[in-house]
């Protein structure tokens, strides 16, 4: 005889992701470090910022780099030029780093260095305004780029991203005067999704607004530091 | 096509709740989740995705059910739920607040399973009521 049967779960879709991430997390604080996620669309200017803030704060933190990438390690190799230590996540088909990829990027970096050393761990996300937001690695704060060419319809457009985002670069606002778009535009389209993010627009070209983001980002490292427990987390 | 890696996880929790039906192996007919609208998920390619993840598989024949779950913001201001529409930027229409408060529309959520114990005499059910 069969016997209907119905099980109630109320389980998370991604319970297994999300428990790699808290797994990572968990690592991340016992080696008191704060662990960005950077993600954007392709070409909104992740490895450009990231060159410029890794030369900026190289002299206040010891930092290091996971690299997603679909195929290639060429923004890892850009990275490395600047002289912070970077391991390569190449993705393959997948358009999102998730949080097993990211304990494997762990895993490599241990080979090369103590992560207890560190204080700022940046994890450059595969290019992509959709899916990245869904999926957590493991960090503490999600950093959302958006270019000023991109059009200040994109918020709107790709809301789940700026809605998660912890703080939203408005990215190469020296293009703006050859533009037809207002900056005033684009941050109240992330406010409508987002009220109470931090909005700070740059320039990795001309340095504008990068004080103001590494402002942001010491203030974080500063919030993140005291909780950690002190216990270390085997691997 | 993360719908593909959306498809694993939830593969993942299934193995685990099979886990814990063993030695028996439960027969599922459905899957059961809400999907909120306020997600990077597209249903259909869910569905999609599972049906070629579940051939030849114990989950093989079994339907995924997705139940749509709208987004209903909260009006900071006057605290009216209302539907947010991208078209009008998201904002209450009561009282042109911004999107602040969440109230569904982010779920991803594994609901419940529908399943039986096959005839199998090693897999009968011992005596239960009726639910």
């Amino acid at each position: 005889m069969h016997m209907p049967l119905e099980d109630t779960l109320g389980l998370n879709l991604l319970a297994a992701n999300q428990h790699q991430a808290e797994h990572n997390r968990e690592h991340f604080d016992a080696w008191r470090l704060l662990c960005l996620n950077v993600m954007s669309s392709p070409g909104a200017g992740k490895t450009s910022l990231l060159e410029r803030s890794l030369a900026a704060l190289a002299g206040a933190y010891a930092m290091a780099v996971l690299e997603g990438d679909m195929t290639t390690q060429l923004d890892a190799e850009r990275l490395e030029a600047v002289g912070v230590p970077v391991v390569p996540i190449t993705t393959g088909r997948s358009c999102h780093l998730d949080a097993a990829m990211v304990s494997g990027g762990l895993k490599l970096l241990r080979q090369r260095l103590d992560p207890a050393e560190l204080d700022l761990l940046w994890v450059e996300n595969v290019g992509n305004l959709v899916c990245p937001a869904e999926f957590e690695v493991g960090e503490h704060r999600k950093v959302a780029l958006l270019s000023v060419t991109e059009g200040d319809d994109k918020p709107l457009k790709y809301p789940v991203m700026f809605r998660e985002a912890h703080c939203v670069l408005i990215t190469k606002i020296d293009l703006l005067p050859y533009l037809p778009v207002q900056l005033e535009r684009i941050e109240a389209h992330i406010r409508q999704v987002n009220p109470h993010c931090a909005v700070i627009p740059v320039s990795a070209t001309s340095g504008e607004g990068l004080e103001a983001w590494h402002q942001w980002l010491k203030a974080q490292v500063a919030a993140i530091a005291p909780a950690a427990p002190a216990a270390l987390v085997s691997a | 096509m993360h719908e593909v890696d959306m498809t694993r996880c939830l593969l993942l929790s299934m193995n685990e709740w099979k886990q814990q039906h063993e030695p028996r192996i439960p027969r599922v007919s459905q899957v059961h989740l809400q999907v909120g609208s306020f997600t990077c998920v597209e249903p259909d390619q869910l569905v999609f995705t599972w049906r070629v993840a579940v051939q030849n598989t114990w989950l093989d024949g079994a339907e995924l059910v997705i139940e749509p779950v709208p987004l209903v913001g909260r009006c900071v201001r006057c605290n009216a739920t209302y539907s947010p529409d991208p078209e009008q930027a998201y904002r209450s229409p009561c009282c042109q607040q911004p999107m602040e408060e969440i109230v569904s529309g982010r779920e991803l959520r594994i609901r419940s399973v529908d399943y039986a114990f096959s005839d199998h005499p090693a897999d009968a059910l011992p005596a239960a009521t009726p639910a």
